[in-house]
C-alpha cells in the first residue's frame, strides 16, 4: 500500500526541510552579513540580524589591501588546470578498468583510493623538500600537479562507477558496426558518458578551489589561490571579523554560483548508479 | 555469399577451457541455430565468429577467407544483441545509419537504405524517436534494421527474444523467419529454447558444455537423437528414459521413449502405473504416470482423454520408436 501523504503531513516535511536547509546555509549566510557590517557591528552583542548600517566599505578596503583578482585567477587556473588534466589521465584509466579489467583491476582501485585515507600532513615535508629542489614553490604549476594528483583518485572513481553503468554489448555493437576504436570512442562512448564526464569535471572543480592545505603550504605571494586569501585575514588579523567575512564571501561567490548552477548535474552525477 | 567454416576452434580463458576444439561448416544462406543450456558455451561459439572474442586455437573462415585475425568490423557480419544494444542517444534513424555511416557511405545513400530498411520493418513512423520511446518488440525492430541495413554476408542473432514475452516471442520468431526467406542470407542464431531451435533452424547445433552433440536438421534430431543428452533436449515434453532390466530387455543400457509415442489405456498395457498430475493444454493433456521401478513417466494424450488423479493404467511403448543408448550415452542403431 502506498504511504498517504494528508496535508499537515507533507506542511511538517516541507518545513523541516526548510528549516535543515536553513540550518545548513546560515553560516554562508552570516559570513555575508557580517561582510555589510562595520567592524563595531560585526561584535555587537546581542548582533543585528538585518538592521544595521550596511556599508560597502570592507569590500573597498579588502580590495585595496590585497589583489583579490591575482588569487581569483590563481584559483582558476589551479582549479581548472588540475580537472583538466586529471581528467585526460582519468578518462583512459578508467576506460580501460571498466572494460578491460584484470584480475587486479578491483585491488587497484582500493589503493589509489586508499591514498585519500592518508593525512595530508604525513607527506608534507617531503612534498615540501621535492617542491623546493625542482623550484615548484609558489608556482601555479608546481599547485596544478599536486591538486591534479591528490584529486586523481576521485575522478577515476567517479568516471569508472559511471562507465561500468554503460553496457558492454553498446560497445560491442558498435565494433560490430563497422566502428574503428576512435569512432566508437568519439559516436558512441563519449556522447553516452558526457553527464558522467560533466560532473566529475564541476566536482573535481569545487574540490581543487575549496583546498586549502596545499595551497596555503605550498604558496607565499605569487601563486597564492584564494583560500591564501581568506588565510591572510584569519591569522594577523583575526578581530577583523567584518573584513574576513568580506574576503570570504568574494572568495567563495564564485564557486557557489557555479554550484548553484550546477547543483541538478551534480546531483545526478553523484548518485549515479545508486538508483536506477 | 556466407559460408562460415570452423576448423578446430578453441576457446580458453586461462586454465579453463571453454570451447574443445570444434570443426563446423555453415553452408551459404542457411539458417543455423546454435541450442544448449546455459553455460554450454554457445554464445562464446557466436562471439568467436563475430571477432568479439579471439580464437584461442584452429580457424574461422568467412566466404572461404581466413577471418581468424580480422577485427569484428572487417568480417562483414552484423549481430543482433540479447539486450537490443541500440545507441541510447541516436533516434532510430541515427541507429539505423550508424554502420552506413561507419562504411562511409554518401548522406544520400544512406537516406535511402534507411528507409528502405524502415518499410521492411515497419518502422517508418518511429524513425525520428529514440530507443527508449520504444516498446520492446519495437527496439528489437530497429536492432535487426541495423543488422540488415549493410547487407552482410551473415546475421548473427544471440538470444534476440529471450528479453520479449511470450506473444510477442511468437511473433518475432515468424519476423525473422520470414525475413530469412526474403533476404536468403546466412543466419546464425543463439538460444536456449529448443522450440526455437526447432521451428526456426534448417540446421541445430546442440552444444553441451562447449562441445557439439550434435548436428542435424530439426527432425533428425528429433527422430535420430545420437546420445542421451541430445535426446533428452530436444522435445517437449522430454523423452521419457528407462534404464534397468525393461532396457536390458531391449539390449540396451537406457532406452528413450518419447510422451508421444506412449499409449495410454484403462487396462492391460505393457507397463502399469497410476496417474499423477495431469496438464490439461486444451489440445492436448500431459499425464504424468508414476509406473512403479521405471519412474514418473510422461504421457502426451489426446485433449479429451478422461484420466485422472488416481486412476490406475496401462502404458504401451510404440515399439518402432524406442530409443536405444549404450552405457556412455550414445544411441545403438
Amino acid at each position: 500500500m502506498a504511504r498517504r501523504t494528508t496535508l499537515p503531513r507533507k506542511l511538517g516535511v516541507t518545513a523541516l526541510a526548510w528549516g535543515i536547509g536553513f540550518l545548513v546555509f546560515f553560516p554562508i549566510l552570516w559570513t555575508v552579513l557580517t561582510s555589510f557590517k562595520t567592524e563595531a557591528e560585526a561584535v555587537a552583542s546581542p548582533p543585528s540580524f538585518l538592521a544595521f548600517h550596511w556599508t560597502l566599505e570592507n569590500y573597498a578596503e579588502v580590495q585595496e589591501r590585497s589583489d583579490y583578482f591575482r588569487h581569483f585567477l590563481n584559483s582558476v587556473v589551479i582549479s581548472l588546470g588540475s580537472t583538466v588534466i586529471g581528467l585526460v589521465i582519468a578518462v583512459p584509466a578508467a576506460w580501460a578498468m571498466a572494460f578491460q579489467p584484470a584480475k587486479r583491476t578491483k585491488d587497484l582501485l582500493m589503493w589509489m583510493l586508499s591514498t585519500k585515507m592518508m593525512p595530508p600532513v604525513g607527506v608534507l615535508v617531503p612534498i615540501y623538500l621535492i617542491f623546493r629542489d625542482l623550484g615548484l614553490l609558489d608556482t601555479r604549476l608546481g599547485l596544478t600537479i599536486i591538486l591534479t594528483l591528490i584529486d586523481l583518485p576521485i575522478i577515476i572513481w567517479m568516471l569508472y562507477t559511471y562507465f561500468k553503468e554503460i553496457p558492454g554489448e553498446i560497445l560491442e555493437a558498435a565494433r560490430m558496426d563497422g566502428a574503428d576504436l576512435w569512432n566508437e570512442i568519439v559516436h558512441v562512448l563519449t556522447p553516452m558518458a558526457v553527464p558522467g564526464i560533466a560532473s566529475t569535471l564541476l566536482l573535481n572543480v569545487i574540490l581543487a578551489w575549496n583546498e586549502a592545505f596545499w595551497t596555503l603550504n605550498l604558496t607565499a605571494a605569487k601563486a597564492a589561490p584564494l583560500t591564501a586569501f581568506i588565510a591572510s585575514y584569519s591569522s594577523p588579523e583575526g578581530l577583523f571579523y567584518a573584513k574576513l567575512s568580506a574576503a570570504s564571501t568574494m572568495a567563495i561567490a564564485p564557486i557557489l554560483i557555479l554550484g548553484w548552477f550546477s547543483q541538478k548535474q551534480l546531483v545526478r552525477g553523484l548518485t549515479f548508479g545508486a538508483v536506477k | 555469399m556466407g559460408s562460415i567454416v570452423l576448423e578446430k576452434v578453441e576457446k580458453t580463458f586461462g586454465e579453463v577451457t571453454v570451447i574443445p576444439p570444434i570443426d563446423l561448416e555453415i553452408g551459404d544462406g542457411e539458417f543455423t541455430v546454435f541450442v544448449g543450456p546455459s553455460g554450454c558455451g554457445k554464445s562464446t561459439l557466436l562471439r568467436l565468429i563475430a571477432g568479439l572474442e579471439d580464437v584461442s586455437a584452429g580457424r574461422v573462415l568467412i566466404d572461404g577467407r581466413d577471418a581468424t585475425d580480422l577485427a569484428p568490423a572487417k568480417r562483414g557480419l552484423s549481430m543482433v544483441f540479447q539486450s537490443y544494444a541500440l545507441y541510447p542517444h541516436m533516434s532510430v534513424r541515427a541507429n539505423i545509419a550508424f554502420p552506413l555511416k561507419m562504411a562511409g557511405m554518401t548522406a544520400h545513400e544512406i537516406d535511402a537504405k534507411v528507409t528502405a530498411a524502415a518499410a521492411t520493418l515497419n518502422l517508418t513512423d518511429y524513425l525520428d524517436r529514440k530507443p527508449k520511446q520504444l516498446s520492446g518488440g519495437q527496439r528489437q525492430r530497429v536492432a535487426i534494421g541495423r543488422a540488415i541495413v549493410r547487407q552482410p554476408s551473415a546475421f548473427l542473432f544471440d538470444e534476440p527474444l529471450s528479453n520479449l514475452d511470450a506473444a510477442l516471442r511468437v511473433q518475432m520468431r515468424l519476423e525473422i523467419s520470414e525475413l530469412h526467406h526474403q533476404l536468403g542470407t546466412t543466419m546464425i542464431y543463439v538460444t536456449h529454447d529448443q522450440v526455437e531451435a526447432m521451428t526456426m533452424a534448417d540446421k541445430i547445433v546442440v552444444l553441451n558444455k562447449g562441445r557439439i552433440a550434435q548436428v542435424g536438421s530439426p527432425l533428425d534430431l528429433y527422430r535420430r537423437p545420437d546420445n542421451l543428452f541430445v535426446a533428452g533436449f530436444i522435445g517437449s515434453p522430454k523423452m521419457n528414459f528407462v534404464t534397468g532390466p525393461v532396457a536390458a530387455a531391449h539390449g540396451a543400457h537406457t532406452i528413450g521413449v518419447r510422451p508421444e509415442h506412449l499409449a495410454i489405456s484403462a487396462d492391460g498395457g505393457d507397463w502399469p502405473g497410476t496417474v499423477g498430475v495431469a496438464e490439461r493444454l486444451g489440445s492436448d493433456t500431459f499425464l504424468h504416470v508414476d509406473a512403479g521401478d521405471l519412474g514418473t513417466l510422461t504421457v502426451r494424450a489426446g485433449g479429451d482423454v478422461g484420466f485422472r488423479h488416481g486412476d490406475r493404467v496401462g502404458l504401451t511403448p510404440d515399439p518402432a520408436a524406442i530409443h536405444r543408448f549404450d552405457d556412455k550415452g550414445m544411441a545403438i542403431r
